[in-house]
């Protein structure tokens, strides 16, 4: 690994991965939270505020996380980038600016009134707190999952060859991209899974433990919250990731024959591979277990669908893409294809880690039924395992998705090779890979130990918050909280 | 007016906004172990920060977005010509924002002392590099004909470069000594005051020379007045903290902060970053900037959103005004676990 593209490449990979662990327990933590808040405002039950502050404390030790690295995001275009900040800049730089300004202004205002608010705002107006920090949540996924999306399939622009670039001509096409309308349900309900089935784990963790025995009818309110949240949002994301598979078919065929490792077109009743083996030169087949048909079906709704193959495609886009060596998306390999273990693999894990979840859940909530629940400890080990499966499951959507689409950054347009920064050395980037590497490594440790701690001290004592419109508000009173 | 030239002017406010608000979370992280004289005043500074200081880097965040949308050459260069500076802010961030939500997690004193360092550390770094960087941008540096930097670290670490380091450094020093005198009572009140009339001194003169220097290098009738009433307010404000009204001195820093910040873009305008090897290469606001269509769009949700920003973020000063003293610090630290 001595060039720059490959450093640059997997600390792209590193620090986003990283970045998007913490993101989407985020989006479903916040919203859980939120919704635990208003139940208690609304219930006046005391033990939806104990749920509250419990699972906010490890939201937001989760959260911080989730601020720091993404400000590595920000900057690491430019830094690693720059030529493919120059080539997109014009259409890609625009959804960057508008979430900084739209989203992250109003996730961090509204996160700190919320936790320092607690005795300075009305209850409704606390609460509300939350649901804007959600809402920030999820316009910042929607922009720079519109960012993304317009890489996986660029739209609303035009190539201007007098400036070498891609310039934005509608930014509503970007902002309305059909990729954008898949991706961003899917990714969003896979969050709010995360987010309930930490809810879930933790929650049936403590409910098991004898330490906590008195609390446990709470914690089993956590359960059924938790597993039903997974479940309902586990459905939206098979029906959205169905979805997606079709317009990626449409948009990216390359993708979806490397996601199955089909390597010759089928006209018609394509089968879904569960495990296939090819030749090392990525050119055929070896062995494989499969369903017949299933591939038809997922590409293209019939289950007599034409689905094309790797060698057929790679044969198109050497001919579309292969007669201009000096353009920006020539392959200099030749070989216009993602390397087929890592998406096929990929693919299984995601759509695998992720069902497991929901089957977890599906489990739990049958086990729990009409006041039921069995309190051995696998009960709790079990249910632990759903948040990690999760956290599984999108690292693997991500790394499929970004990764199926080599050998370009932008879909057809830019090669990746083509995207790195001429002036950076190898040192340069070879310090920065691994300053960074060893730092998210030593956070990861703080961070998981921390959450283990707060998850085993279990839930505070109920504890009526103060309520500042009750006046009496006595300013010599020590802070309701303090850093 | 050219949209070009409303985004140079945006991403001026932007940064304006950046320096003006972090750069008294910078000031208070540095002073931390300089004013607090126990743990308990330790917290109480973090505390006067505590609610807002990531609303206040959001600052940097719209402005590096900004950049890219409306600037994309000037965003590639810069971030892959300042490539280490950057990568350290970077470091320095991640491990600064962490401490002051990590901090309190746990009642070990090692555990307090070791996030205490992320702080000051994490404050010490970014409140010197960035000055380092502004002054490099306003003085030039060596930019080839692709618009790439060719230079390396050391070409950023000429005397102007350093001496750009110590005045943003130390106007962040009083910034947040005054900001610290504003923000709390009791006697920490009292020592942030007098010791930011102190550094006061070594931070007028730095400014000072960095400013006459910037205005014989590039500057112009504006960019002097601009300097000029920087000046002023700067020995004004600490005039006023000298006798005992923080309230002035912070508005002091706060506006020459401002108007220091001001006349460098002044100065630099129409340049974004100027070439040292052939001002042919420069990079202008004309040659870096996006399409007329981009700056369109941005400038519509600009004209719409930052008035709400400003609104909601002024209304989280509002309920976070008071003064706060070691008393309203509860000995609360979380407790064992028991196990
Ligand atoms: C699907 C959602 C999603 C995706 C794909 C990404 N992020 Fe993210 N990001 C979030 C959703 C999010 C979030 C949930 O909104 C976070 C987590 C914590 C937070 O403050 O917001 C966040 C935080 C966050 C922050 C810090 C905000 C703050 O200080 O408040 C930045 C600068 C970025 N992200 C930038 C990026 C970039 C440049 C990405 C692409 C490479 C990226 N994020 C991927
Ligand atoms: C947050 C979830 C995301 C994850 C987990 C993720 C992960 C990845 C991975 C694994 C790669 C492939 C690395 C390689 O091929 O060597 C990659 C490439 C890339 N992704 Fe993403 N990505 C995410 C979102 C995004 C978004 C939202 C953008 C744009 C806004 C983006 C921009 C890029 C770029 C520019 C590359 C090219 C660099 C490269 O090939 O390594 N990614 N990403
Ligand atoms: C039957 C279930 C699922 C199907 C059919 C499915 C399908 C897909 C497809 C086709 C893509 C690629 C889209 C593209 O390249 O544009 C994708 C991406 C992704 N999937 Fe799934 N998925 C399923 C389940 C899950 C689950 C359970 C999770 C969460 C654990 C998940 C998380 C993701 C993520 C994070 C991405 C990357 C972001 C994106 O571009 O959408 N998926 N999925």
């Amino acid at each position: 690994m001595d060039s720059i593209l490959d450093i640059a490449r997997w600390q792209f990979g590193i620090i986003t991965v990283y970045h998007f662990l913490f993101v989407p327990l985020t989006i479903g933590l916040t919203a859980l939270v939120a919704f635990m808040e208003t139940l208690w405002l609304r219930t006046k039950n005391p033990e939806w505020l104990r749920l509250t502050k419990f699972f906010a404390k490890l939201m937001l030790i989760n959260f911080a996380i989730g601020v720091v690295t993404g400000i590595v995001q920000e900057f690491q275009f430019g830094m690693n980038w720059s030529d493919y900040s120059r080539f997109v800049g014009d259409v890609f730089g625009a959804p960057l600016a508008v979430e900084a300004l739209l989203a992250f202004f109003l996730e961090s205002t509204f996160l700190g009134l919320w936790i320092f608010g607690w005795d300075k705002l009305p209850r409704r107006l606390h609460c509300a707190c939350m649901w804007i920090v959600h809402f920030g949540t999820l316009v910042s996924s929607w922009f720079i999952l519109a960012a993304n999306s317009w890489m996986q399939h660029p739209v609303g622009y035009i190539y201007n060859p007098e400036t070498g670039r891609a310039e934005l001509t509608d930014f509503w096409a970007v902002m309305f991209n059909k990729v954008q309308l898949a991706t961003f349900p899917h990714v969003i309900l896979a969050a709010y899974m995360t987010g309930a089935a930490f809810v879930l784990g933790v929650s049936a963790w403590l409910y098991v433990s004898k330490r906590h025995q008195t609390d446990r009818s709470t914690y089993r309110m956590g359960i059924r919250l938790g597993a039903w949240v997974v479940l309902i949002a586990g459905l939206g994301v098979t029906i959205s990731g169905d979805y997606q598979g079709k317009i990626m078919t449409d948009v990216q065929p390359m993708k979806m024959a490397a996601a199955e490792a089909l390597y010759d077109t089928e006209d018609s009743c394509a089968p879904f591979s569960i495990f296939t083996i090819g030749t090392p030169d990525g050119q055929s087949e070896k062995f494989a277990v499969t369903v017949p048909c299933l591939l038809s079906f997922l590409a293209t709704g019939h289950f007599d669908g034409k689905v094309e193959g790797i060698n057929d495609l790679r044969a198109q886009y050497q001919e579309k893409f292969g007669q201009d060596p000096g353009a920006r998306y020539y392959d200099p390999s030749g070989n216009y294809s993602p390397i087929i273990p890592v998406t096929y693999w990929s693919f299984r894990y995601m759509i695998g880690f992720g069902m497991a979840a929901a089957f977890l859940s599906a489990l739990i909530l049958f086990l729990t039924r009409k006041g039921r629940a069995p309190t051995t400890k696998w009960f709790g080990r079990m249910a632990i395992a759903a948040p990690i499966l999760m956290l599984l499951g999108n690292s693997a959507g991500w790394i499929f998705t970004e990764m199926g689409r080599q050998p370009w950054v932008v879909f057809g347009l830019m090669n990746t090779s083509n995207g790195v920064s001429p002036g950076v050395s190898t040192t340069e980037a070879w310090i920065s890979l691994i300053s960074l590497t060893v730092l998210y490594g030593v956070l990861a440790v703080v961070e998981v130990g921390l959450i283990l701690r707060f998850s085993k001290r279990g839930l505070d004592p109920f504890e009526e918050p103060p309520d500042p419109t009750l006046g009496g508000s006595d300013d010599d009173r020590p802070l309701a909280f303090a850093y | 007016m050219e949209f070009t030239t409303v985004w140079f002017i945006l991403i001026a406010v932007l940064w304006i906004g950046y320096f003006c608000l972090e750069g008294f979370d910078f000031g208070v992280g540095m002073l931390l172990p300089v004013l607090a004289r126990d743990d308990r005043e330790r917290r109480l500074m973090i505390n006067t920060i505590g609610p807002v200081w990531d609303g206040n880097e959001v600052w940097l965040l719209t402005a590096g977005g900004a950049t890219f949308a409306a600037f994309p050459e000037w965003y590639a260069t810069l971030f892959s010509g300042f490539y280490l500076p950057l990568l350290l802010i970077l470091l320095a961030l991640i491990v600064r924002g962490l401490a002051f939500e990590y901090r309190h997690q746990r009642p070990e004193a090692a555990w307090h002392s070791w996030w205490d360092r992320a702080i000051v550390v994490g404050s010490y770094v970014p409140a010197f590099l960035w000055g380092v960087a502004f002054a490099n941008i306003v003085r030039g540096v060596p930019i080839d004909e692709t618009k790439d930097f060719t230079g390396t670290i050391f070409t950023l670490l000429n005397p102007v470069g350093l001496l750009g380091g110590l005045v943003t450094l130390f106007l962040f020093l009083i910034h947040g000594a005054m900001f610290v005198a504003l923000k709390t009572d009791g006697d920490i009140r009292h020592r942030a005051r007098v010791l930011s009339a102190k550094l006061g001194l070594v931070a007028a003169v730095v400014a000072v020379v960095f400013l006459v220097w910037a205005q014989l290098h590039t500057g112009d009738a504006w960019s002097a007045v601009l300097f000029g009433v920087a000046a002023v307010a700067l020995v004004g404000g600490i005039a006023a903290a000298y006798v005992g009204r923080e309230g002035w001195g912070f508005i002091g820093t706060f506006v020459c902060i401002v108007l220091a910040v001001a006349g460098l873009f002044v100065a630099l305008f129409p340049d974004v970053m100027p070439s040292t090897t052939d001002p042919a290469f420069s990079l202008t606001t004309t040659n870096a900037s996006a399409t007329a269509y981009t700056l369109k769009v941005m400038t519509w949700v600009a004209v719409i959103f930052m008035p709400l920003v400003l609104l909601y973020q002024s209304w989280t000063y509002w309920i976070f005004r008071k003064r706060i003293s070691v008393h309203h610090i509860s000995d609360h630290h979380e407790p064992e676990p028991v196990s």
